[in-house]
């Protein structure tokens, strides 16, 4: 893919298209995704970020198409992650930069990486403003979002935010704007991302939002660095991070388990007709089938998450101990628990999921449903009277 | 002396190891960070720290 495109009169889109990544670090990227870079022309002409190393000659070539990169006199890196560091070296070589704006956890991560000390590296506070012509740039820093290094730029003349992996989405499209994809599409792929990426930061997500209201700036584009730029109704991507970051929940229970013979999965059925007989929105989601980071999607608005796994060897199926590390990971808060699961003559898996959900602080409701073998009427029914107590307890703490 | 953590990014203030780049000596306990000490790897400030 190798199309600049011009977002607003002097700034390109300089990036890359990734059409076939599919795991990134444990997230499934089932649409690919790209690498954002952002060129500005002014007196001091400008580059955003650049692309994972593979893709540095796409790059090269977009900037070529715009101007001849040993031109170039600023760089910027937002955030040193390698899907938009990796080809820095290589960038740096070739346009051999009069100045690199970082963070200083910025200028500590990219000695880090490729240690490379002759680098003509100039730190940025956040608020600090430098001027390049015709336009100013603005330092935000995002500390921890994603990453210490993370910061945006806001450049007030063209009221645009480049917001480095903030409000991203992992989607490759030779589209650029959000205006020209299918918006629920769009939405879906920006959810999966927060709930991959930046769950654990909600507190610090919900912090810079308020921040950056207080700066009363005017956006009306924003620039990530994956994915689709927003340029129609840019906020709407804040206020669906406002919405995410705060995890309120719908009436919704997420059902999780493994099976080794379906018994762990007809106790799974029978919880969630309990649920839904009572009017409860359930996913049920067997993770033979179901990759972790769609489950953590489905989780974020879900108030109680369910966990079921038959024991193995006196523990549970490793799928739900892969599940559970990454659930621990990403930090949900305000969730219900509980746990179920078949077991054949020791049983310890049903504990030790009730276990996790207590150290993740999820209310949990008894100490979990245990059946022997095959369960037969009776367990079932356990199994449904603990999906309608689940139940009764969202309605009582989730309005309609 | 006890361990504190931060809840933001999981960096462990350990008394016994003090934070010497920013100027905390060893041996300086958790309470005796100055107030506007801030965690030396994503600059959460002191009020997001728990014990380990």
């Amino acid at each position: 893919m190798r199309t600049v495109v011009e977002i607003k009169k002097g700034v390109h889109w300089v990036g890359a298209v990734d059409w076939h990544v599919r795991d990134f670090h444990g997230y499934s990227v089932d649409k690919g995704s790209t690498y954002n870079s952002y060129l500005v022309m002014d007196d001091k002409v400008t580059l955003f970020d650049a692309v994972k190393k593979p893709f540095k000659s796409d790059m090269l070539h977009n900037i070529y198409k715009v101007i001849d990169p040993g031109k170039i006199d600023y760089l910027v890196v937002n955030h040193v992650e390698p899907d938009h560091s990796g080809s820095i070296p290589e960038i740096i070589e070739a346009i051999k930069p009069e100045k690199v704006f970082c963070s200083s956890r910025g200028k500590k991560a990219l000695l880090d990486h490729y240690h490379r000390d002759d680098w003509p590296y100039e730190i940025v506070e956040s608020g600090q403003e430098i001027s390049i012509g015709k336009r100013t740039i603005t330092f935000l820093e995002t500390r921890m979002l994603h990453w210490p290094d993370s910061m945006f730029s806001y450049i007030k003349e063209e009221s645009l935010l480049i917001s480095s992996d903030a409000f991203g989405q992992h989607w490759a499209t030779s589209e650029r704007f959000n205006d020209q994809v299918d918006s629920s599409e769009l939405m879906a792929h920006a959810v999966k991302y927060y709930a991959n990426i930046l769950l654990p930061y909600s507190g610090l997500v919900q912090k810079l939002i308020a921040e950056v209201k207080k700066m009363n700036i005017k956006i009306d584009m924003i620039a990530p660095d994956h994915g689709l730029i927003w340029r129609e109704d840019p906020l709407q991507i804040v206020e669906a991070y406002d919405k995410w970051s705060k995890q309120g929940c719908k009436r919704k229970a997420l059902i999780i388990y493994d099976t080794m013979w379906h018994s762990t999965e007809m106790m799974a059925k029978a919880i969630a007709d309990g649920l839904i007989e009572s009017g409860i929105s359930v996913k049920l989601m067997n993770l033979a089938c179901d990759h972790r980071s769609d489950v953590i999607t489905e989780m974020i608005d879900s108030k109680a998450v369910i966990l079921g796994s038959p024991t193995l060897n006196n523990g549970m199926l490793p799928r739900m101990a892969d599940m559970l590390c990454y659930m621990k990971g990403l930090r949900p808060i305000n969730k219900f628990g509980a746990a179920f699961g078949s077991y054949g003559w020791s049983g310890e898996a049903v504990k030790q999921l009730a276990k996790s959900l207590e150290e993740m602080k999820m209310k949990l409701f008894g100490a979990g449903i245990n059946l022997q073998f095959v369960p037969n009427h009776e367990g079932l029914k356990k199994c449904v009277d603990l999906g309608r107590e689940i139940a009764a307890a969202i309605k009582d703490s989730v309005p309609v | 002396m006890e361990k504190y953590v931060c809840q933001v990014c999981g960096y462990v203030y350990d008394p016994a190891v003090g934070d010497p780049d920013n100027g905390v000596n060893p041996g300086t306990s958790f309470a005796d960070l100055p107030a506007d000490w801030v965690c030396p790897v994503c600059g959460a400030d002191k009020d997001s720290f728990s014990p380990e």
